[in-house]
């Protein structure tokens, strides 16, 4: 069965048609793209996968049941991921607080045991602060454990926020433009960490407009254009659809 | 702990300020101090809401006076005519009641102050469990205004209704009796002994505070601040976050609302208005919003002042003032780490072309 | 219920109604510019009435009230200029608590003035005891002014919005304050004219109403509240909306006198206001879609 099945899907924005008519499946520890340009609906795409707003129609299955009507944070409990394109940082906190929010689902402590410091709390919060600060060594950021977020520096914003995500030990992983304003160097280590994140078991479903990173990478590769899918194959398929090409290309 | 290591300084300074206080004969100073502490206990709360959970109230004097007035009220009204109905039969067979005499001699029957405390407290987190359902929904003015009227519609109702006491408010209310002779009233023999129970009260509502936001709820509130739409595909289920501080804060109002009601001896409509609501929105926006130790610090420093009468006739003008100021100037307080840059730039400004750039 | 007593409820609520929709056009002229709920709209009106009262010793009525009203767009402009001009990108938060402090500041600057007596101008014609009759109920002829007062602003703010140019930049700055900057307009000034704009007609109702509803330092938060229920039961934003809502709140107010007992006849206004925000907060007349859009 497939890990996360996307059904007829349609999103209007107004009289925009940001996503038309999009299906397609994500097997269990592929790594998957969704490229096309500026406007295809990307990002549109996967704020109705996680839940951010609701399509016009159609249906989203992940782990085969139906994530129309449930609300972000009910979807986040199921085992889904995600970044943003623009990073969405939790200003204020530390880089290793933010961690730490990513253990949210994992954690159970609640406001009156949270007030009382209950004794199995203080294992919980030894846990979850151990296990933040690997992800932290992991994406090799430790050293900025304590600094606040907001104030980092991009790359190492966007590390904070995978580490954030992983900390959710999701399933399926969402990634906007992950490597998006990284030099070429952070972009192949970006590479390099989306493939270590495959191999620890987890499914990563990716946007991202650097197509040498997006060749080298992923398993499959569906392509929107103005909303609509207009390709699903292999990366060596891809390449050679002469639609694609055009729309890459240009026409003239 | 490392987060609770700064009460100690903070209760060497409870217990120095009493040792002064009884040994230069100023005892008087306890009195508003223990009154400084009830107050604080509700910024406190509300400094949660605003400063964590996001969330403006401009009603929380209504929960203080659902707190105070449900207990003086229970405690105050005489149960002598219903006597005979079996709910009270009961409740006076299990010891809730308090039996006695009136100064004219009339026999007398309440509810005993143990219980009503209870009910008071129970009553404000119902209520604040169904208005902040549909309440938290709102954002920005409309939760202002929303709250607001809930407030103004409080103060109507202890206002016009005759069980408390119409403009009057609730006199007469008795001493509050805790646990090895501890009581919380108003007699002059029992002034330092109150002083503790308030501090006592005001720290433990701290400690509770601050254990809580340091912990997995405490950083899905402040997630909830820095990005909502992160925070919940983090897995935080805002609303529920949202109504759940609510509610904490409404408790820890009404908390101070019926201590302070015993100690007292009485509550007055005025506790209930819109300015004591704007009043405690001004001492959390001076304290620095999501600080709770800056609300701590003003909220004595600030009630302290202002019940000594130091501000006259001027007090309401004080804290609309501090809330313009504030808010113009230091809208993260004046503790923030930016306001202080700010004043030390403004002071420094004709020695230094450039300051550390951002 | 007699047909005599009902027009006389009637023309109540009307008269009430029309004093709430011009404080709730108040509060819509400046969210459509800035997106701020001024706080302090009501104590333009207390300004109005508590100003002219006093410069009626002076000089003849009609003076005092215009000069009055002047003077309360003064302090209108100053208002924007002291506290909102120079704020960058303010938060909601922040704007809501400063128009707060302003309002409470207004107040006690009133208080220290003019002090906590209930005071009125006279009746602009006649006294309390003369009438007029109208459908064989007996009004005050106050309750004219105050109606043609309210329709008078209510359409010439319209052709004022509509055919000046000044007035149409505003709209230009209402409906898109960006593209409005980026077209020339200078949005700065158009924000200190909203101010002074509702300021000054806040002024004007609190001088036609004070005869009947007195003048007092602290009559502005209720009404306030009023007004706000008013914008947000016609729509936030719309003024159109505000004059048909106000007056249902005004005749819903006067009718339920006999129903719901003097002391909460202010909740009234309140628990509409609760349950509207609750159920529509787009307003009567608003579409769901287009308040989405608005930033609160
Ligand atoms: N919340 C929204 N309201 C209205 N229109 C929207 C909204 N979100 C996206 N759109 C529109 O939908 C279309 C698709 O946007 P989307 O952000 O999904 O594109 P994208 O493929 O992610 O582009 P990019 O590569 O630039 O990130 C765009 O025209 C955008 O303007
Ligand atoms: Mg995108």
């Amino acid at each position: 069965m497939a890990l996360l099945e996307v059904k007829q899907l349609y999103k209007r924005f107004g009289g925009l048609h940001a996503v038309t008519d999009v299906s397609f499946s994500v097997e269990p520890g592929q790594i998957k793209a969704v490229i096309g340009p500026n406007g295809a609906g990307k990002t549109t795409l996967f704020n109705i996968i996680s839940g951010t707003f609701p399509a016009t129609s159609g249906s989203v299955l992940f782990q085969g049941k139906e994530l129309q009507g449930k609300k972000p944070y009910q979807v986040a409990a199921l085992g889904m991921a995600r970044t943003y394109q623009n990073i969405k940082m939790f200003s204020g906190m530390t880089a290793l607080e933010n961690v730490m929010v990513g253990c949210h689902v994992q954690s159970s402590a609640g406001f009156l045991s949270s007030m009382f410091r209950m004794p199995w709390i203080w294992r919980e919060e030894v846990a979850i602060r151990e296990r933040s600060m690997e992800l932290l060594t992991l994406l090799d950021i430790a050293e900025h454990a304590n600094t606040d977020a907001s104030s980092l520096a991009f790359g190492q914003q966007r590390a904070v926020e995978l580490a954030r995500a992983l900390a959710m030990k999701p399933t399926l992983l969402l990634l906007d433009e992950p490597a998006a304003g990284l030099n070429i160097y952070e972009t192949a280590e970006v590479g390099r960490l989306i493939t270590k994140i495959r191999d620890l078991g987890i499914t990563v479903l990716l946007v991202e407009h650097d197509m040498s990173l997006v060749m080298d990478i992923s398993d499959e590769i569906v392509v929107l254009c103005f909303g609509e899918k207009i390709a699903e194959d292999l990366p060596a398929a891809i390449q050679q659809d002469p639609e694609v090409i055009k729309i890459y290309l240009g026409e003239d | 702990m490392k987060r609770l290591l700064p009460i100690l300084p903070l209760l060497a300074c409870v217990i120095g300020i009493q040792i002064v206080c009884s040994g230069t004969d100023t005892l008087y100073y306890l009195t508003q101090m223990t009154m400084a502490a009830y107050y604080s206990l509700l910024i406190l709360g509300l400094c949660v809401l605003m400063g964590y959970a996001g969330q403006i109230s401009l009603g929380h004097a209504g929960f203080f006076a659902i707190g105070g007035y449900i207990s003086a009220g229970l405690t105050t009204h005489s149960l002598v005519p219903f006597k005979d109905n079996g709910l009270i039969r009961f409740l006076d067979s299990t010891g809730l009641l308090l039996s006695g005499q009136t100064l004219y001699g009339e026999e007398l029957l309440v509810i005993s102050p143990g219980l009503a405390c209870a009910v008071a407290i129970l009553s404000a987190a119902v209520i604040a469990v169904f208005i902040g359902i549909p309440v938290l929904k709102l954002k920005g003015h409309y939760l202002a205004m929303a709250t607001l009227g809930f407030g103004i519609i409080i103060y109507r109702v202890v206002l016009a209704v005759e069980y408390f006491g119409e403009a009057d408010g609730i006199s007469e209310v008795p001493a509050f009796p805790l646990f090895a002779g501890l009581s919380v009233n108003g007699n002059f023999g029992d002034r330092v002994a109150n002083y503790y129970i308030a501090w006592g009260v005001l720290l433990l509502g701290l400690i509770l505070l601050l254990n809580l936001i340091d912990s997995r709820v405490g950083r899905g509130l402040r997630g909830i601040h820095g990005s909502e739409e992160a925070a919940d595909a983090m897995g935080v289920d805002t609303a529920r976050f949202k109504l759940q501080t609510f509610v904490l804060s409404a408790v820890f109002a009404a908390v101070a609302g019926v201590f302070l009601t015993h100690y007292n001896g009485g509550i007055g409509p005025s506790e209930a208005g819109v300015m004591k609501s704007v009043r405690y929105v001004a001492i959390v926006a001076v304290g620095g919003m999501a600080h709770l130790w800056g609300a701590l610090l003003m909220g004595i420093v600030l009630n302290f002042l202002s019940l000594r009468g130091v501000f006259g006739s001027y007090d309401d003008a004080v804290f609309g003032s501090i809330l313009i100021v504030i808010m113009l100037f230091a809208p993260n307080g004046i503790l923030s780490i930016s306001f202080r840059h700010r004043l030390t730039r403004f002071f420094t400004k004709g020695k230094q072309e450039k300051g550390g750039g951002a | 219920m007699t047909s005599e007593l009902f027009i006389q409820y009637l023309l109540a609520g009307i008269t009430y109604g029309s004093i709430y929709a011009i404080v709730a056009i108040g509060f819509n002229i400046i969210y459509n510019t800035t997106g701020i709920i001024n706080f302090a709209q009501g104590e333009f009106v207390m300004f109005g009435g508590m100003i002219a009262i006093t410069l009626l010793q002076f000089m003849p009525l009609p003076l005092a009230i215009g000069l009055s009203v002047i003077l309360t767009m003064i302090i209108g402009a100053g208002i924007e200029i002291c506290f909102i001009r120079w704020l960058k990108a303010p938060s909601v938060l922040r704007l809501i608590i400063i128009t707060i402090g302003i309002s409470i500041l207004s107040r006690e600057v009133a208080v220290h003035i003019w002090g906590e007596s209930i005071r009125s101008l006279p009746y602009f014609v006649g006294n309390e005891v003369s009438s007029i009759s109208i459908f064989g109920a007996r009004i005050s002829p106050q309750v004219l002014w105050v109606v043609a007062a309210s329709a008078l602003m209510f359409i010439c703010l319209g052709i004022f919005f509509k055919t000046t140019s000044v007035g149409r930049e505003m709209r230009a700055c209402a409906s898109n304050r960006k593209a409005a900057t980026l077209c020339g307009i200078n949005t700065e000034n158009m924000v200190t004219l909203s101010f002074v704009l509702s300021a000054g007609m806040g002024a004007l109702a609190g001088c036609v109403m004070s005869p009947i509803t007195y003048s007092q330092y602290d009559m502005g938060t209720g009404l306030a509240i009023k007004g706000f229920t008013v914008a947000i039961l016609g729509g936030l934003g719309s003024s159109g909306g505000a004059v048909v809502a106000g007056l249902l709140l005004g005749v819903i107010e006067a009718f339920s006198v006999s129903v719901v007992p003097l002391a909460f006849q202010d909740a009234i206004a309140i628990a509409i206001l609760l349950v509207i925000l609750f159920i529509r907060p787009q307003g009567l007349f608003g579409s769901k879609e287009a308040s989405a859009l608005k930033e609160f």
